[in-house]
């Protein structure tokens, strides 16, 4: 792993220095594994709170405000009275996959979140396959959410695992092809080299037409695929309770829940690297200096992240048979059309590079 | 457990599933025992008396004022309304003719009541198909109407400002401007209900053509209200049967004749509109006078059987009251349209999915003490 900033270089040299060469390895792993807990910890707690001060904005209300400034300690307080609450859970729950569903869901998205490049090399690991990887890992969280729906041995809980079942496994046809579309052009899967085509203009404006519409499927089926608003049948409180984390109390269930917002932050964070330059600031304005990736990177991010909270916050929820209905016949044909017509215009060549 | 087989290769098995008496969707405690395959509803029973208090006992024990006060418990969504019912009930009975300062009270704030009722249908609407801004619009609405009733009779929803003979204290002085206020206010707020729900096409598929209620089922089940005019049963009480000033104002009975859910969901708009156009009518000429007829301490109702039906927001209120001569009914009975509405529920569902049952219970709007009583 490279690392930009001299702190994390000079961190490495040292830790080469003063200790052997497998040993620092495991050290250097270790440390950046904290690094990357860190991260998700603090992401999650502030997307959280985000989406609450969001959510009040839209509904004519003010929203957290009291605990630290502008309540930004609000979620850590609400961590911590999670962290302190009894672990409940049905006598008849089948207790080794009922306590082992919640790391499904979150090492999932943490694993993911290592591949996320936040700005040149800061990336924990740069594999070349990293937007396979990236669905690959992401779709482990399904098996946590049903696992959990089955394990609860309650039957509100079971309907929504199904129906989670259903959903990931339609709407990763959908995130997959999409992206698909896009590498189309890249002609690679490296998350890095992915950025570095985008130093012609961003892939949005590269694919034009094609790579619009492929943006606007991916951000659907990424809603769909992070179980949110409007296709939170999963949870669908008005209609199951909570759904697949009815029993789960505490801890476990803030398992669930931090995942979702890490998720959610992971479907905007990928649509920023493939479609909006990842860290690459417009026209190369802050090229010169590499650590601004960051803001660029999270700032496009968050927009994208609002985008899916606005989602949340103005539409209804579908029906579940209206949600396959949309997958399957309609995003998967436009999108299987979408990807002849990329696969057109990348060998006639006519992208736009600026 | 009954076994379905849906073809030779696959079978699916039906089972039961318990929703409520804690259940968001069933806003408050009614209890649903719905048999489901799978997603698909096959059978809705539901299961009544968790808030049975026995109000129409406790009435042959109480006297005609008194009475008036437990009224407000049963749809407390339209508290005033149901006030009315009783005490135009005992009015007639006694054939006491009140001002027209009173009628006209009566009927302003049972349409405010109408309204503030509706908004709330509207969020919880919005809440059971998953869209939750919708809760805090109707609600910004709704409190400016429990504002109003909170300055000229101390209470916001269970309100006991009307007793046999008028009305207990006359309207506050700002009465009239703070109404005016609202409907000035209100007429703005309505197309912004339309711009984020109505208008949305995820709602519109979820609520078109779901819940199908023909005119001849929403009369043999006994539906009233918008439920039935949703299926172009006409039968607004305020239209056939008019009571208070209600026959010196125009407005439109809403009738919609497709019978969805969605059909339901446009009567209560559009019945927005016609409270406000109603209220509008009356607000400015309330006549001066009198705000109650002096009754005798202690009412006794003369001998015979009495029956008074009102329009609350759910549909048709019937209080039906046998009196031997007594200051106690011998017998009362309250016809509430929660309870025929509820009936039709089985009806209009099978065969739908889960989430078509809440949407659909939520535009029945069910208030589960009307119900139980």
């Amino acid at each position: 792993m490279n690392i930009p900033l001299s702190i994390t270089k000079n961190i490495h040299d040292w830790l080469f220095n003063i200790m052997p060469e497998s040993v620092a390895n495991i050290v250097e792993m270790a440390l950046i594994g904290l690094v990357y807990l860190a991260i998700f910890a603090i992401l999650g707690l502030f997307l959280v709170l985000l989406e609450r001060r969001v959510a009040a904005w839209f509904q004519l209300r003010i929203g957290p405000n009291r605990v630290g400034y502008q309540g930004l300690l609000q979620t850590m307080a609400d961590a911590l009275k999670l962290l302190s609450k009894e672990l409940t859970g049905t006598v008849k729950a089948d207790k080794f996959l009922y306590n082992l569903s919640p790391y499904f869901v979150i090492i999932s998205s943490l694993m993911a979140l290592a591949v996320i490049p936040f700005t040149r090399e800061f990336q924990a690991f740069d594999i070349n396959i990293g937007i396979f990887f990236l669905i690959a890992v992401s779709s482990i969280g399904v098996i946590g959410i049903l696992l959990g729906g089955w394990a609860s041995n309650n039957k509100f809980a079971l309907i929504g695992a199904m129906r989670s079942g259903v959903q990931t496994i339609s709407y990763e046809l959908s995130i997959g092809l999409s992206l698909l579309t896009m590498i189309l052009i890249t002609g690679s899967l490296q998350l890095s080299e992915i950025i570095e085509v985008q130093k012609n203009g961003w892939l949005i404006v590269q694919g034009h037409i094609p790579a619009i519409i492929a943006f606007m499927i991916y951000m659907i089926s990424g809603t769909a695929e992070t179980n949110r608003a409007p296709f939170d049948m999963v949870e669908a409180e008005s209609e199951l309770g909570a759904g697949f984390h009815t029993e789960y109390s505490g801890m476990k269930f803030a398992y669930f829940f931090l995942a979702e917002f890490i998720n959610m932050f992971l479907i905007a964070a990928i649509a920023t690297t493939i479609f909006f330059g990842g860290w690459l600031s417009p026209f190369g304005i802050t090229e010169s200096i590499p650590w601004l990736g960051v803001f660029w990177f999270l700032g496009k991010t968050f927009i994208l992240v609002f985008l899916i909270m606005w989602f949340r916050w103005t539409f209804p929820r579908l029906r579940v048979d209206q949600l396959l209905t949309l997958e399957w016949k309609y995003l998967l044909p436009i999108n299987l059309v979408n990807i002849v017509i990329m696969a057109l215009i990348v060998w006639l060549n006519l992208t736009i590079k600026i | 457990m009954g076994t379905t087989t849906v073809n030779n290769n696959f079978k699916s098995e039906e089972y039961f599933i318990n929703m409520g008496p804690q259940h968001p969707a069933t806003h408050g405690v009614l209890r649903l025992l719905l048999t489901i395959d799978g997603e698909i509803i096959k059978k809705v029973e539901p299961d009544l008396g968790y808030i049975h208090r026995s109000i129409e006992k406790m009435c042959e024990r109480d006297s005609y004022q008194q009475i008036v006060h437990l009224t407000d418990r049963m749809d407390y969504l339209s508290s005033n309304i149901n006030n009315e019912a009783v005490c135009l009930a005992v009015e007639n009975a006694l054939e006491i003719e009140v001002p027209d300062r009173v009628k006209v009270i009566r009927t302003i704030i049972g349409e405010l009541t109408r309204i503030a009722s509706h908004c709330l249908w509207w969020g919880v609407m919005g809440m059971d198909v998953g869209a939750l801004t919708t809760y805090f619009y109707g609600f910004r609405d709704r409190e400016m109407i429990n504002d109003i009733f909170e300055e000229t009779c101390g209470a916001r929803l269970t309100m006991n400002y009307n007793v046999p003979g008028g009305l207990m204290f006359d309207i506050h002085p700002n009465f009239v401007k703070r109404v005016k206020d609202f409907i000035a206010h209100f007429k703005t707020k309505i197309p912004e209900y339309d711009r984020l729900l109505t208008g949305n096409i995820i709602f519109q598929k979820r609520m078109k053509g779901v819940g199908i209620l023909t005119k001849e089922d929403a009369i043999s089940y006994g539906a009233s209200g918008p439920v039935a005019r949703g299926s172009g049963y006409s039968c607004d009480v305020r239209k056939y049967h008019p009571y208070s000033a209600l026959d010196k104002v125009t407005f439109n009975e809403v009738l919609k004749t497709e019978g969805d859910s969605f059909a339901r969901y446009q009567v209560r708009i559009q019945e927005l509109w016609e409270s406000l156009s109603i209220i509008e009518q009356l607000i400015d000429n309330i006549p001066e006078g009198e705000h109650r007829v002096e009754t005798k301490a202690v009412i006794k109702l003369p001998k015979g059987e009495f029956y008074q039906r009102v329009e609350t927001a759910r549909g048709e209120l019937g209080v039906y009251i046998i009196s031997t001569g007594t200051k106690n009914p011998y017998r009362l009975k309250f016809r509430s349209p929660g309870f025929s509405n509820l009936s039709l529920l089985n009806h209009i569902t099978v065969g739908g999915k889960i989430g078509d049952l809440v949407a659909t219970m939520a535009t029945i709007d069910l208030v589960i003490p009307d119900i139980d009583r």
